[in-house]
């Protein structure tokens, strides 16, 4: 059974369609890449995903379950499914390592005490030790991002989606994050990235989906999409991004 | 240009021509300042006493035996104003939390709640503080309540505080409107509930965020206890009115305008330098 599977989500805005039936499976420990030009429904799509939007339509099953039962209560679901945002999103008025354990402790119920000692591991593990009692605005735009990424793993999810996570970084911090979605791969983190980095994902990625338009234009391995897609569309969107 | 020439090299061989120039124009703003400061401080100083009433004026204003005589009973009195601040403040921090927080639930079955708030805000906003302090502190007591609850001290304090909780609420109100949504969409991402989300994430980025504006409200505050003595409490201002009736003289007014500012100036100016130290931030 397929750890995530997407089955005909369509969602709107008003009269703006952004998915239009999307079908997608993802295995565990699999890595999924979202690729396709801005405005396609990528980020729409992982918001649906960990339920910050509901669908209209379509079922979306995690571990075979159906999690956008409307009425369905979001909480415990969205505490399976860890998120990073573009902007990272970082609690300004907490330090680091305040913004990790705010979850785990009002959501989990754990104690900071508990917590100390797997938390102080978690920053380590992504070189941040020496950063885990600073601000945000203290923080480099990477560190901020890493400490996003450890942020959502403290909740120990199943799935992390990824929403170009590197988009807003200057270039030179955009290697330690990836370096850190490399680490979490050989760990074997069910993953989905939306993402401009085609490198990345021909290095990285088991599957690789062409998003247009709010559908799943086409889709495949890397090595198959990037060298030789079918759709006239692909072809034209990897040569202007390529 | 001439710049060039005109620079002081050798005394600030660090300066650059930027802020060579920059300091040259900061220098003659503060001379034709500080001139034309003097010029108006002496023209008020040489003019003001040939005014045909000035004598009469410093008299009965400005007379030093009276204000040396009276002083003290005022700022004894002035012990009662802040007394009820005191009081006052912290139900006006509580209750216009609260209902900042009636204003933004979320849930049908709690919209009664939502609505009591902006109801209430529109009320007392609208109303000038003297009604409220007239309408509550006269109208209650009318009842025939026994002693102590007909004191104008607890309907008087009352109707400052459901006045000024509606201003707080405001307020609060509108720092919590200021947090961007994508702070809301990450807590709850997480899998924080809508209330954990305001109470750990919303809320105390809303308040330190309005601060500066709620400072403003409690000197406001402040001030507005005098209005009090008109429904009994013999505060500072009521208790210079007693004193101007006894010594038919003015200059306890001035005594209680000299306690106020006293308090009120250094809050205003600590209230604008967080509010400016805010507005650095956030640039
Ligand atoms: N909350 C919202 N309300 C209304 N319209 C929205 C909302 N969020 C997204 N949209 C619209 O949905 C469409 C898809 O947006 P989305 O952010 O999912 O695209 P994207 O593929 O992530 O693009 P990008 O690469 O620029 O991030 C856009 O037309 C956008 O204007
Ligand atoms: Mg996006």
């Amino acid at each position: 059974m397929a750890k995530l599977d997407l089955q005909g989500v369509t969602k709107s805005f008003g009269d703006n369609p952004v998915c239009r039936g999307i079908d997608l499976t993802v295995d565990e420990g699999e890595m999924v890449c979202l690729i396709g030009a801005s405005g396609s429904g990528k980020s729409t799509l992982l918001r649906c995903i960990n339920l910050l939007e509901p669908i209209d339509d379509g079922r979306i099953l995690l571990d075979g379950v159906d999690i956008s039962e409307p009425g369905l209560n979001p909480q415990p679901i969205r505490a399976r499914i860890g998120i990073v945002f573009q902007s990272f999103n970082l609690f300004p008025h907490m330090t680091a390592a305040e913004n990790v354990m705010l979850a785990p402790r009002r959501v989990l119920g754990k104690s900071r005490d508990a917590l100390e000692a797997p938390v102080k591991a978690l920053f380590e593990r992504f070189d941040l030790g020496q950063r885990m009692h600073h601000y945000p605005d203290q923080l480099s735009g990477g560190q901020q991002q890493r400490v996003a990424i450890i942020r959502a793993l403290a909740m120990q999810p199943e799935i992390m989606l990824f929403d170009e996570i590197t988009s807003a970084l200057d270039p030179e911090l955009v290697g330690e994050v990836l370096d850190v979605l490399r680490q979490l791969r050989t760990e074997g983190m069910t993953m989905i990235l939306a993402t401009h980095e085609m490198a990345f994902a021909r290095e990285l990625a088991d599957k690789v989906c062409f998003l247009d338009a709010g559908r799943i234009l086409e889709e495949g391995p890397p090595e198959i999409l990037f060298s030789d897609p079918k759709e006239p569309r692909t072809r034209a969107f990897l040569s202007r991004v390529l | 240009m001439t710049d060039q020439t005109s620079l002081p090299r050798g005394s600030a061989p660090t300066l650059t021509r930027r802020q060579a120039y920059e300091q040259r124009l900061r220098r003659r703003s503060i001379t034709i300042a500080a001139g034309s400061t003097l010029a108006v401080v002496l023209a008020v100083v040489l003019l003001v006493p040939l005014a045909p009433g000035w004598d009469a004026v410093k008299r009965s204003f400005f007379n030093g035996e009276v204000f040396a005589k009276t002083f003290p009973g005022l700022l004894d009195a002035f012990l009662i104003n802040v007394a009820i601040f005191l009081w006052c403040a912290p139900i006006i921090a509580i209750l216009g939390l609260v209902i900042a927080l009636f204003r933004d639930v979320r849930s049908p079955a709690l919209y009664p709640l939502r609505l009591f708030g902006a109801i209430y805000t529109d009320v007392f906003r609208g109303l000038p503080v003297i009604l409220v302090i007239y309408l509550i502190g006269f109208g209650i007591p009318g009842l025939g309540l026994p002693r102590p609850w007909n004191s104008p001290y607890i309907w008087g304090s009352l109707a400052l505080i459901l006045v000024y909780a509606a201003y707080v609420a405001e307020v609060i109100r509108s720092g919590i409107d200021s947090i961007h949504h994508s702070q809301r969409a990450a807590a709850a991402s997480l899998g924080l509930s809508d209330g954990e989300t305001m109470r750990y994430v919303v809320l105390p980025q809303a308040i330190r965020n309005v601060a500066p504006a709620n400072m403003n409200l409690f000197i406001a505050l402040q001030k507005d206890v005098a209005l009090l003595s008109f429904i009994g409490p013999v505060e500072v201002f009521r208790q210079a009115g007693v004193y101007k009736s006894l010594l038919a003289n003015f200059t306890p007014y001035v005594g209680a305008a000299v306690i106020f500012l006293a308090l009120t100036i250094p809050a205003t100016r600590y209230a604008d330098y967080l509010m400016n130290k805010q507005r650095r931030r956030q640039s």
